[in-house]
């Protein structure tokens, strides 16, 4: 089946090697274009649909030149600084011992 | 804007959650997919004509309601749902995204089932495939290979689909 992915991680989607990648550099939660900008959405999407089209060998990936406006989420995204280290220390604990009850089918 | 920089631009995921687990106290970094053999299909007719399908990783409308991330961590099942009408939401609150960058509000900025049918009607495409289909996230790369992608490729076969667009949040 040809298929091609549209994503914004670019290191996960590459490692684990996929036929066809449309790559948009914005924060997690939005590959298609930003929430209701039809153009962006419209030319992402028809990137891909090219893609399907023209690409001819496996891990063909474009980036698409969108850019999300200000670059504060790529620090901020996940970020381990002493400040929160305590309470992710105390979100792992309480993750774990919610897994655990429901491994156990509580 | 040109400029010199010591490091790429773009977030590494692998790297930032291999730190972050690592605060959560997890003994064990995640192990991430990895192929070295990476399989590509061709189209098999022009894409005028072939039958495009859409694949998500949000949930259907069953998961609606679900606010404990972890009790979305019980094994789901892949999903089927009509594309016409399209979904006005799908459910991501359980899923890994920049919930303070963005938000899911509109399907199409995750799965574009508006913007693929405007290509339909454009004649870009031949036509969508009336049923999009949802792929469950849940941390294991063999349900998702063995068990999970079978179905959804069983799925496209019913329904006609020539090629599928999948999309990630």
């Amino acid at each position: 089946m040809p298929t091609a992915i549209m994503g914004c991680a670019r290191d996960v989607v590459e490692e684990c090697g996929v036929a066809r990648f449309v790559f948009t550099d914005f924060p997690l939660g939005n590959p298609c274009g930003k929430p209701w900008d039809i153009d962006m959405q419209r030319s992402i999407v028809g990137s891909a649909l090219d893609l399907l089209d023209r690409a001819w060998m496996a891990r063909t990936t474009v980036q698409t030149p969108f850019r999300w406006g200000n670059d504060m989420w790529r620090k901020a995204f996940m970020r381990v600084d002493d400040n929160k280290r305590e309470a992710l220390a105390r979100e792992g604990e309480e993750r774990r011992r919610r897994q655990a009850e429901i491994k156990a089918g509580r | 804007m040109e400029h010199l920089q010591a490091y790429r631009s773009f977030v590494s995921y692998i790297d930032r959650s291999r730190e972050y687990y690592a605060a959560q106290g997890y003994p064990e970094p995640y192990a991430w997919a990895h192929h070295d053999d990476v399989p590509f299909a061709p189209l098999r007719k022009r894409l005028s004509e072939c039958r495009v399908g859409l694949v998500t990783t949000a949930a259907g409308p069953e998961a609606e309601g679900t606010t404990d991330a972890l009790q979305s961590m019980r094994p789901r099942e892949p999903y089927a749902e009509p594309s016409d009408p399209p979904p006005a939401r799908l459910f991501t609150d359980h899923l890994f995204w920049d919930k303070e960058a963005t938000h899911t509000d509109d399907v199409d900025s995750f799965l574009p089932v508006n913007r693929l049918a405007e290509y339909a009607t454009d004649g870009r495409i031949g036509s969508m495939s009336p049923r999009f289909y949802g792929v469950p996230t849940d941390y294991s790369q063999s349900r998702t290979s063995q068990h999970h992608a079978p179905q959804i490729l069983e799925w496209c076969r019913e329904d006609g689909v020539n090629a599928v667009l999948l999309s990630a949040l």
